[in-house]
């Protein structure tokens, strides 16, 4: 009985754990690339598409999960994107009104949510074979890990395009702005060089 | 006379200035995953276009016509992606009953396609820029798609030489294919002073 328990302890402490590294979406399985380049110009508006992103997952995670048994191989794949779409709506609604700015900044990236990989990934490969509590940790796990990318990435292109942090002022004043990194370029560029570095710290033999 | 400058000059703009790729990042999915080799990235290119442009018009339509008079502007995104994923069903018959060899070529990618970002991405921004004639939709959404073909091709044609250069083994596979995207994007920023 004992042992039972900790095996189920063990299966909602690796749900919820591996999203954060060892299956990280953006560093370690390479999906749902376009927002980690779209809006990673600065740390607000990545905080706020990582926490739309957590939303969307948490919630479609859990209504996947439920209509698990219902769903017919052929007909997954749409019910997965309804499910998600209806969520994005909300999501997009909620931002529009009580977020206005950075709806605004968001633009379309917010809706495009909808057909980011990680989501369906996510309810293909969990929400869909498992029960509902490791589903939500499998949400939480995975959707922080995927912030946590972003903000690293959007840290590094902030810093070095205007010199701040978050609006706060980081480097010396004779500080050069990089404008570069502000530009498309920088966006690839600087996550290219995070993946190498990730697979460095790893010593992940790419194939 | 006007009206052919103003359409070409979209299109040119949709294909090289304002690539989709390059400057709004859409696709990047399959741009790192098919691009390995050219000619399954020239499938995978010519299946994107068809779909965006069809998908595009419908939406389109489907917005004008319908949702809009009707007040129903806040189901869009549900719509767009049954809208979306019917087309791609839809073409998916049609090119295996009618053209079996072309279904070989780019069938697998069909399914692939429904969730590709950039087909998504081309009916939002039609929404956003406010488009409002036909023929301007059906130029804007095939070019789109041609831009994401000509990215894509680059792209492969590229890593088929990248595979006998010595790159480092942590930036292997992924990563130089992202820094040279990034590399990339800096050259097609050369055309930005070419339209407007």
């Amino acid at each position: 009985m004992q042992n039972n328990d900790q095996r189920q302890s063990g299966v909602y402490r690796r749900a919820l754990l591996t999203g954060l590294w060892q299956e990280n979406p953006t560093f370690r399985l390479l999906i749902g690339m376009c927002p980690p380049l779209a809006v990673t110009t600065a740390v607000k508006p990545a905080l706020t598409m990582g926490l739309s992103v957590i939303f969307v997952l948490i919630c479609s995670n859990v209504v996947i999960s439920l209509m698990r048994g219902l769903l017919k191989p052929h007909l997954r794949i749409i019910m997965f994107t309804l499910t998600i779409a209806t969520f994005v709506t909300i999501c997009d609604l909620y931002l529009k009104a009580y977020q206005p700015a950075m709806s605004e900044i968001l633009g379309a990236y917010v809706p495009l949510i909808i057909v980011n990989c990680l989501i369906i990934f996510r309810a293909e490969a969990c929400a869909s074979k498992s029960g509902i509590l490791v589903s939500v940790l499998d949400a939480v796990g995975m959707g922080s890990g995927f912030t946590i990318a972003l903000c690293v990435l959007a840290g590094i292109r902030e810093l070095l395009a205007t010199g701040r942090v978050f609006d706060q002022q980081v480097m010396p004043a004779g500080f050069v702005p990089w404008l570069a990194m502000q530009m498309p370029v920088g966006a690839f560029v600087t996550l290219g060089l995070l993946l190498g570095l990730a697979n460095m710290v790893t010593g992940k033999e790419p194939d | 006379m006007d009206r052919f400058v103003v359409l070409s000059m979209g299109f040119l703009s949709m294909v090289l200035v304002n690539n989709f790729v390059f400057t709004k990042f859409l696709g990047t999915c399959p741009y790192l995953g098919v691009s390995g080799r050219i000619d399954s990235a020239f499938g995978m290119g010519l299946a994107v276009t068809f779909v965006t442009a069809l998908s595009g018009v419908l939406t389109w339509l489907a917005d004008t016509y319908v949702l809009t008079p009707l007040g129903l502007e806040i189901t869009r995104y549900i719509c767009y992606i049954v809208i979306i994923a019917g087309a791609v069903q839809l073409v998916e018959l049609y090119v295996r009953k009618f053209f079996p060899s072309l279904y070989d070529a780019f069938g697998i990618y069909l399914p692939l396609i429904s969730t590709n970002c950039v087909i998504l991405g081309i009916c939002l921004f039609l929404d956003i820029w406010g488009t409002d004639s036909l023929l301007e939709v059906v130029v804007l959404s095939s070019g789109v798609g041609i831009g994401f073909t000509v990215a894509i091709c680059i792209m492969a044609g590229i890593r088929e030489n990248l595979k006998l250069a010595d790159v480092p083994v942590c930036l292997r596979g992924a990563p130089i294919t992202l820094i040279t995207a990034g590399l990339l994007t800096l050259a097609f920023m050369g055309f930005a002073g070419m339209i407007r």
